[in-house]
């Protein structure tokens, strides 16, 4: 073979699937399962074959360090990042279904904080797709909304300007908006990263009233110290699975030394190798 | 001289000239431009100039040049600083500071021409925006011996004359400072860490884009100077990714517009018995189909480029995956397969072309139908299964992967073939010997040839 | 080819009478002018509103492109109809053309950043040059055509409101309603994909349907506003307004009517102006009304103009340099037991690099406050009040300087913040948290007395 063999990230579709690897079957009491899924940007591979089935009712971290892909998991999941291959389902049916029983809350940074709203009308867009199309917000979806900014402490917020609160109120407010959306199962895209004490208090509580109203969370979390703490599951991460399961058993040392000691040259190597070729240099 | 060549001395050459110089000093500087992204401040200064021009000739009340370039340069200032101040005052994101400010300046411009109207400046906002090339002719000498005269030289008309300034000083200014416009358009923070001041770099370039307007728009417009600071450093920048070699190409893409569009401009309609269309509009349309030609049929980022590199990607991987499946079979016992077989174990891939192939280059035989590898066919999938296993234990042994899940990543890191990543995996899985699952790793040497291990 | 024949050369208009002004001010010009100042100020509250979406969609210099790639449209709708023999002066036609290239022209923009390397800026200031210079080649084929009836093509670059027909300005109306009703419909909308698009996607709204949809009506606006502003400056009126609205307010409803207030009286007065003076461009009067508005906002506006944000700084500026003073006199004090002598406030004001004036100016402060009184000699002598301060601010000295060395290892990233201005802006809830977490790692925290012993 005289040629230089190289691959792309769009051939990773192409590639049959391996005739041992029978697909399983998901149950659908998993609130969201993941099953073999590869996600690039730009052709460079970002997540490897990931698979995991959430547990239902339960608070999740996804841990692992920066670059690692927690982050990207959540959106692949939720279709904001295509997808190179592999399967995302919501209690057993695709995410089109079930949209109306999922809320997000994104990064904080991932917006611009100057927009010309206040706290009250970000919360209430949680609510806009119970309004519907070209109508105005009611009174009773005000109502509810302010409930929600209750519920995270911010009600007096509530006529504020979003870029006249602290981080961490900016924090609760996106929290809030995400009850209002009133799901199941929620994502959250790293929602303690660079919050004050009386936020992360405020966030915990919350999650732990949304576990006990029978919801799922998941959430990418930075701070290893406090997984055992918050969370009830966890799923080490670091461009793949490196382990999933409940916190005590999961978060261990040997674990994290996996997750995070581990120098994954030869695979970021190969990524790079990857997209490189994909690009034709 | 025949009549014909004095004719085009007479008429044509100037207006070629005049675009053509134009079109190459713009598209010198709009290197820079380009690859800080600043190409609107390019298109803002262009508009803005106009009020400092109109108000050098209200205040001198002639068309001196260096009152002129002193208005410009002014408005090219002020431009900038404006931008930055209401970008950074008021809070208002960068394209739109920029909309607010050039477009209120062009109006001040346009309504500040009404005013030296009145005192019979001959000066109007048409021409600024699409020039007057046309206008440019000259008496040259019968014969060619006089043509470089003094006196002959002197008689060309000032807007050339002004432009070959312009030009002479963009060359310089680029070849002087080289070095440091490249470090301020990478990183300018770095440049004004290494001692040079980015931010006064960045008002000489503006200041020089003020002037290039200036010079070019009496001649061709401003809409050239637009087009010409974007198009062909954008051309350029998809043909090569060396700065050098980026402006050496933007400038012969600009020339090649200026003399090209001039000649579209006016020999095609010509040709057609049509009267010759505006010359620096033609221009741009010929600096457009560069770039398109250039994004189409671009060595390694072109369209077609991509394409046919993910169709032999698309080949080499499916010929791959063939062997591989072949050996594995072979592994197990089976010497050989039939078409039909050989179809569903290549699922999704062309295994007809894939096949094809691998006959073409006596990887595999076929036998009344049983198809199998051949020796050299053995070999190359020797090396596909070997780097497919070693990837396994690697992600196995070090990457933590979970001994049920590195198939489907394997599968895609076996086509990788980059002989550095092929020592590194080697030597991080010690020349294992089995793969996670048992398999046996097929080894380097054996009875194959040793050459085809690296490659 | 010489320039257009509408060119604004040698030409000097009458000032028309203060009586005349007044007429056309107050709608009494005649019907057709009246129509004419409607109908633009109709557009301006239109592109007004519009461009609050285009705006905060960060598409400002979008909408400039597109303008611009309208012009090859126009010519090509002219040519088409004259070739077909029909009347090519319909506006309907020209702007039918405008609106094709004007969205090819987007089109193309979206296309050179989805398949080449090359950023937004230089896909904007292509697709605007490449359009614009292909327009002007097609005007020149039109002019050589001399196909009698002068093109006048030429109101479209620079607006011309003056060449206005009736229908055309009922046109010009009926697009302006059309884009306010369909804004105020989708307000929420709206609001929803510019806030945050992840969130709407994510929410089950079809964002690029959305996007779409606002596209579309800068569309309709900039086309509409062709005649009056010409191509060139119609982006202005769509972001200028908006952007001036922006300082003076922090709510989306009263950012678009108030963009559609200062967008209208733009459109009012420049037609107004193009009534009286019809030679006089009437998109550069538009533009420069409404670039005064802007100029007056940014200064002016009460939260967000220059003058207010400068006032605020120079009072926290001050604020913190009172309690520099007061820090400075309390910890004197303590150590000397004795009021602040004038030399070593002198040194005080050269360590921190206040000019003189800013010394006096200081001073005034803190006694006007009731912090400090002066005493014999020139001194600085601290009041009850101003030790408690003074005793506070000490105290939060001292804690962030105790975080700072305990949490060494994940304070470098708060290093930026130099202890000096740190202590003045923390916020009660915050310092419980430093104290929390001094204690944590058991650092003592001696008490700092109020009152003089």
């Amino acid at each position: 073979m005289g040629s230089v063999v190289t691959m792309s990230t769009e051939m990773l579709t192409a590639v049959p699937r391996s005739v041992l690897d029978a697909r399983p079957e998901h149950s659908a009491d998993s609130p969201v399962s993941v099953h073999a899924m590869t996600v690039a940007y730009h052709r460079k591979p970002v997540l490897w074959d990931v698979d995991y089935d959430a547990p239902n009712n339960k608070l999740i971290a996804i841990v692992g360090p920066n670059g690692a892909g927690k982050s990207t998991l959540i959106k692949a999941c939720l279709g904001l990042v295509p997808r190179a291959s592999g399967q995302v389902e919501f209690w057993g049916r695709p995410y089109k279904q079930m949209r109306a029983r999922i809320g997000y809350v994104p990064q904080r940074e991932s917006v611009d904080w100057d927009f010309p709203v206040s706290a009250l009308d970000v919360v209430c867009m949680g609510r806009y797709r119970m309004v519907g199309w070209c109508r105005p917000v009611t009174k009773k979806h005000k109502h509810a909304a302010l409930q929600c900014l209750d519920r995270v402490g911010m009600r007096e917020y509530a006529d504020r300007q979003i870029s006249q609160l602290s981080g961490g109120q900016q924090q609760r407010v996106f929290l809030a908006r995400a009850l209002a959306q009133e799901a199941d199962l929620y994502f959250m895209d790293e929602p303690f990263a660079g919050v004050d004490a009386a936020t992360e208090r405020a966030i915990v509580d919350v999650l732990r009233e949304l576990k006990s109203s029978g919801g799922t969370v998941i959430c990418v979390h930075h701070d290893v110290q406090t997984v055992r703490e918050y969370f009830d599951h966890a799923l080490l991460l670091n461009m793949r699975v490196v382990a999933a399961g409940p916190v005590d058993d999961v978060v261990t040392n040997a674990n994290l030394h996996k997750t995070y000691g581990g120098r994954l040259t030869l695979l970021a190597e190969a990524a790079e190798a990857v997209a490189r070729a994909g690009d034709g240099r | 001289m025949n009549e014909a060549m004095h004719n085009f001395l007479s008429i044509d050459l100037l207006p070629m000239l005049a675009g053509t110089l134009a079109a190459v000093t713009c598209g010198l500087l709009g290197n820079f431009l380009v690859l800080r992204r600043l190409s609107l401040m390019g298109d803002a200064i262009s508009h803005s100039v106009l009020p400092g021009l109109v108000m050098a000739f209200l205040i001198t009340g002639m068309r001196s040049p260096i009152a002129m370039f002193g208005g410009a340069a002014i408005a090219g200032v002020v431009t900038v600083v404006l931008v930055e101040l209401v970008k950074k005052l008021g809070r208002v994101e960068p394209g739109a500071a920029m909309g607010v400010v050039f477009s209120v300046l062009f109006a001040l411009g346009v309504l500040l021409i009404e005013r030296a109207a009145a005192r019979q400046v001959d000066l109007d906002a048409d021409c600024v925006l699409h020039g007057q090339l046309e206008t440019l002719f000259w008496f040259p000498p019968g014969d060619w011996g006089q043509l470089f005269s003094f006196t002959t030289l002197s008689e060309v008309p000032r807007q050339v004359v002004t432009l070959i300034v312009m030009t002479i000083a963009a060359v310089v200014f680029v070849a002087l400072l080289f070095k440091e416009l490249r470090i301020a358009a990478f990183d300018p923070a770095l440049a004004t860490t290494l001692g040079y001041n980015a931010g006064m770099l960045h008002y000489l370039l503006m200041i020089f884009v003020a002037a290039a307007t200036v010079a070019s728009f009496e001649a061709v417009g401003s809409i050239l100077v637009i087009a010409m600071l974007v198009c062909p450093a954008a051309t350029a920048r998809l043909l090569t990714d060396r700065l050098r070699s980026q402006i050496v190409c933007s400038v012969v893409v600009a020339g090649v517009s200026g003399i090209g569009g001039y000649v579209a401009a006016t020999a095609l309609p010509a040709a057609f018995g049509l009267e010759a269309v505006n010359a620096a509009g033609m221009m741009t349309v010929v600096a457009a189909l560069l770039l398109v030609i250039a994004i189409v049929f671009a060595p390694q980022r072109g369209i077609i480029a991509r394409r046919l590199h993910q169709r032999r990607l698309g080949r080499t991987v499916a010929l791959d995956d063939m062997l591989a499946a072949l050996y594995r079979l072979e592994e197990a016992g089976t010497e050989s397969v039939d078409k039909a077989q050989l179809a569903t174990l290549q699922r999704g891939h062309k295994a007809d072309h894939a096949l094809d192939q691998a006959r073409k280059q006596l990887l595999v035989a076929s036998v009344s139908g049983a198809i199998q590898l051949t020796e050299a066919g053995r070999a190359a999938a020797r090396q596909i299964i070997r780097r497919h296993r070693q990837w396994e234990r690697y992600l196995v042994d070090q990457a933590g992967f979970a001994a049920d899940h590195v198939h489907e990543p394997a599968e895609q890191l076996e086509h990788i073939n980059s002989a550095a990543v092929q020592r590194n995996l080697a030597a991080a899985t010690k020349q294992a010997s089995v793969d996670p699952h048992g398999r046996p790793v097929p080894n380097n040497n054996g009875d194959d040839d040793p050459e085809s291990a690296t490659h | 080819m010489s320039s257009a024949p509408s060119s604004i050369t040698n030409v000097t208009d009458e000032w028309p009478g203060w009586s005349q002004i007044f007429e056309t001010l107050t709608f009494q010009a005649g019907f057709n002018t009246n129509l004419v100042i409607v109908g633009t100020s109709l557009l301006g509250i239109a592109a007004g509103i519009v461009g609050v979406f285009a705006l905060l969609r960060k598409r400002a210099l979008m909408s400039d492109a597109l303008s611009h790639a309208t012009l090859p449209g126009i010519g090509l709708a002219y040519l088409t109809v004259t070739a077909l023999g029909g009347s090519a002066r319909s506006l309907p036609v020209l702007l039918t053309g405008a609106t094709i290239t004007g969205v090819l022209g987007v089109v193309c923009i979206q296309l050179l950043l989805r398949h080449t390397r090359l950023r937004e800026d230089a896909s904007i200031g292509i697709v605007l040059s490449v359009f614009f210079g292909v327009g002007i080649v097609l005007l020149s084929v039109i002019q050589s055509m001399q196909t009698g009836t002068a093109a006048g093509l030429n109101r479209f670059i620079y607006g011309q409101t003056a060449a206005m027909s009736m229908s055309d300005a009922v046109l010009m109306g009926a697009i302006a309603m059309l884009a306010v009703a369909a804004t105020v419909a989708l307000l929420k909308e709206f609001a929803l994909v510019c806030f945050n698009d992840a969130f709407a996607t994510v929410d089950g709204w079809p964002v690029s349907f959305i996007d779409l949809l606002m596209m579309a009506l800068v569309v309709l606006v900039t086309v509409a506003g062709l005649q009056a502003v010409g191509l060139i400056l119609v982006v202005a009126m769509l972001i200028i307004p908006a952007v001036s609205a922006r300082f003076w307010t922090q709510r989306l409803w009263v950012l678009v009517v108030l963009a559609a207030l200062i967008g209208g009286a733009s459109g009012y007065c420049g037609s107004v102006m193009s009534a009286l003076l019809p030679r006089k461009p009437a998109g550069s009067v538009i533009v420069l009304t409404s670039g005064v508005l802007f100029a007056v906002s940014m200064v002016c506006a009460p939260q967000r103009g220059v003058i207010a944000m400068s006032i605020r700084q120079l009072r926290v500026r001050l604020r913190i340099a009172g309690e520099h003073l007061v820090e400075a006199a309390y910890e004197y004090e303590l150590e000397h037991d004795a009021a602040l002598q004038r030399d070593i406030l002198r040194a005080v004001a050269r360590r921190r690099a206040w000019p003189a004036w800013l010394g006096s100016v200081i001073v005034w402060w803190a006694r006007q406050r009731g912090l400090i009184r002066g005493d014999s000699g020139g001194a600085i002598a601290l009041t009850d009040a101003g030790r408690r301060d003074g005793a506070r601010i000490s105290r939060n000295h001292y804690l962030w300087e105790q975080y700072l060395i305990s949490y060494a290892d994940i304070a470098p990233s708060h290093v930026d913040w130099s202890v000096d201005q740190v202590e003045h802006v923390l916020s009660d809830a915050l310092i419980d948290e430093l104290e929390a977490a001094l204690r944590k790692r058991g650092v003592e925290i001696p008490q700092f007395q109020a009152v003089r012993t």
